[in-house]
């Protein structure tokens, strides 16, 4: 396991009208992923979390996807789907015992978490996800929309929380957005969907703004 | 033991009949079901009525085996059709069928040696009843679970698959789903076990108390069936339901709904 290698490497992954692509995310970068409805970029993220069968191989740290127990490599690279999903009747149920949700930095009522989840909102139970992803402490994190149901004022908390998660614990970022001016706020590197193909763009999106 | 003529049961089926005339009077549109099915009782009856006749007139292992064998078929096939998605492939058949097998026969193999031990082991008279009685509630015990198992993981394909992102394996991931698809396939014969002798009487029982044994031995023996079905229909269903949950994940864990098919 050497330290020059990225955090996570992609190399050839193909996924139904996806790829071949390869790129790489460093510790500590994150990489906006954006592209017209229906390009494929959900399924590309869903592949790197090796949750449906593909061609291709996905590196962490240097160790092949292959080569980890595939529960372990998705605690590792945690994947944040556009709609979340709950299976226990209190979101409090999902997490440990002693677990300490920090819910005044995402602006979620203390008293969220011991509602029933169906009386939440979308909106709620997105930046709840959130906070279920990261209480796994993953290292690569896949973010598909993860700001999809928000007001401004909740978008920007998620960005900075997600921020400062990066950048604490050096943690590598795929976020898929649509929005031009968030990609310009938290992007470090940005990968635009054209075909099968991904195309390195400027991260103020001066060529897709046109 | 009053015997029944070709008569008395001309006039059962009268009845029938003129149930069949009510409903269709009354549009309530069942009377062809209630004629074909009832039709279907009496030929498939007559059949293995004469089949019987045969098979103990010459006792042999393989006419036993072969009729044990022809019941199960008949059986996996039945547990296929039942399913609103069933695996694709072989699976659809086999799942099933190997799981009745496994369950029906071991449970009638060890019951005709053991507690009954009459000699030949085989001998038709209870050997083909007895895995008749198991087959069919395993197989009824089975089909409810499996299609439990199967229409659950698709309609929350999302749960399933959210657990697994969070780093869940794919054994806690279904865990809930699982539970549910057994306890389904076992309730009926729980409830029966329950009712058994307040609610209803069962109907071997009752069999064999109108063909003249005395009562407590009937009860002997339906305690012993019951016990039986439910060893063979629980380890029957938990067989289906575990090989089948791990079927519906691959090699890296991943929910592979595409190996369902709709019926």
């Amino acid at each position: 396991m050497s330290r020059s290698s990225p955090l996570l490497q992609i190399k050839n992954l193909r996924r139904l009208m996806i790829g071949p692509v390869s790129f790489a995310v460093e510790a500590g970068e994150c990489l906006c992923l954006s592209g017209p409805s229906g390009t494929g970029k959900s399924l590309l993220l869903r592949a790197i979390a090796d949750l449906d069968p593909h061609e291709g191989e996905a590196w962490l740290d240097g160790t092949a996807c292959n080569a980890i127990a595939p529960a372990l490599w998705r605690c590792r690279v945690g994947l944040l789907p556009p709609d979340s999903s709950w299976w226990l009747p209190r979101v409090i149920d999902h997490f440990h015992d002693d677990y300490l949700l920090p819910l005044e930095t995402l602006g979620l009522d203390p008293g969220l978490p011991t509602e029933p989840v169906a009386r939440l909102s979308s909106g709620e139970r997105q930046r709840l996800a959130l906070l279920r992803l990261l209480a796994n402490t993953p290292q690569v994190l896949l973010l598909d929309e993860p700001t999809a149901n928000l007001d401004p004022a909740s978008t920007r908390r998620v960005e900075a929380v997600i921020a400062e998660y990066r950048q604490a614990r050096q943690a590598a970022v795929i976020w898929v957005s649509h929005d031009p001016a968030q990609i310009s706020r938290v992007a470090s590197r940005h990968l635009r969907i054209l075909g099968s193909e991904l195309l390195e763009q400027d991260v103020e999106g001066d060529a897709w703004s046109r | 033991m009053v015997t029944l003529s070709t008569l008395d049961l001309g006039i059962a089926a009268l009845l029938v009949l003129a149930l069949a005339l009510l409903s269709m009077r009354l549009k309530a549109g069942i009377s062809r079901q209630l004629l074909v099915a009832a039709a279907r009782t009496a030929i498939q009856l007559t059949l293995i009525g004469l089949v019987l006749k045969t098979l103990f007139a010459n006792v042999h292992l393989a006419w036993v085996t072969l009729m044990a064998v022809f019941m199960l078929l008949v059986a996996g096939r039945e547990v296929m059709v039942r399913q609103k998605r069933r695996f694709r492939g072989w699976w659809g058949y086999a799942l099933g069928t190997v799981s009745m097998f496994l369950s029906s026969f071991t449970v009638a193999v060890f019951t005709l040696v053991v507690i009954l031990g009459d000699t030949p082991w085989y001998t038709p008279q209870y050997a083909i009843p007895l895995l008749g009685m198991l087959l069919g509630n395993t197989m009824n015990g089975i089909s409810i679970a499996m299609d439990r198992l199967t229409t659950t993981a698709w309609e929350q394909r999302e749960v399933i698959e959210a657990r697994l992102m969070l780093g869940q394996s794919w054994d806690e991931a279904i865990s809930a789903i699982r539970q549910q698809a057994v306890s389904s396939g076992l309730i009926p014969i729980i409830n029966a076990m329950a009712a058994a002798g307040v609610i209803s009487l069962p109907g071997m029982m009752t069999g064999q108390i109108l063909a003249g044994a005395p009562p407590v031995e009937a009860v002997k023996y339906q305690i012993l069936i019951m016990f039986l079905i439910t060893v063979g229909t629980g380890l029957g269903t938990l067989s289906a339901v575990t090989i089948g949950s791990r079927r519906l994940f691959d090699a890296r864990q991943r929910l592979c709904l595409d190996r369902l098919r709709e019926n």
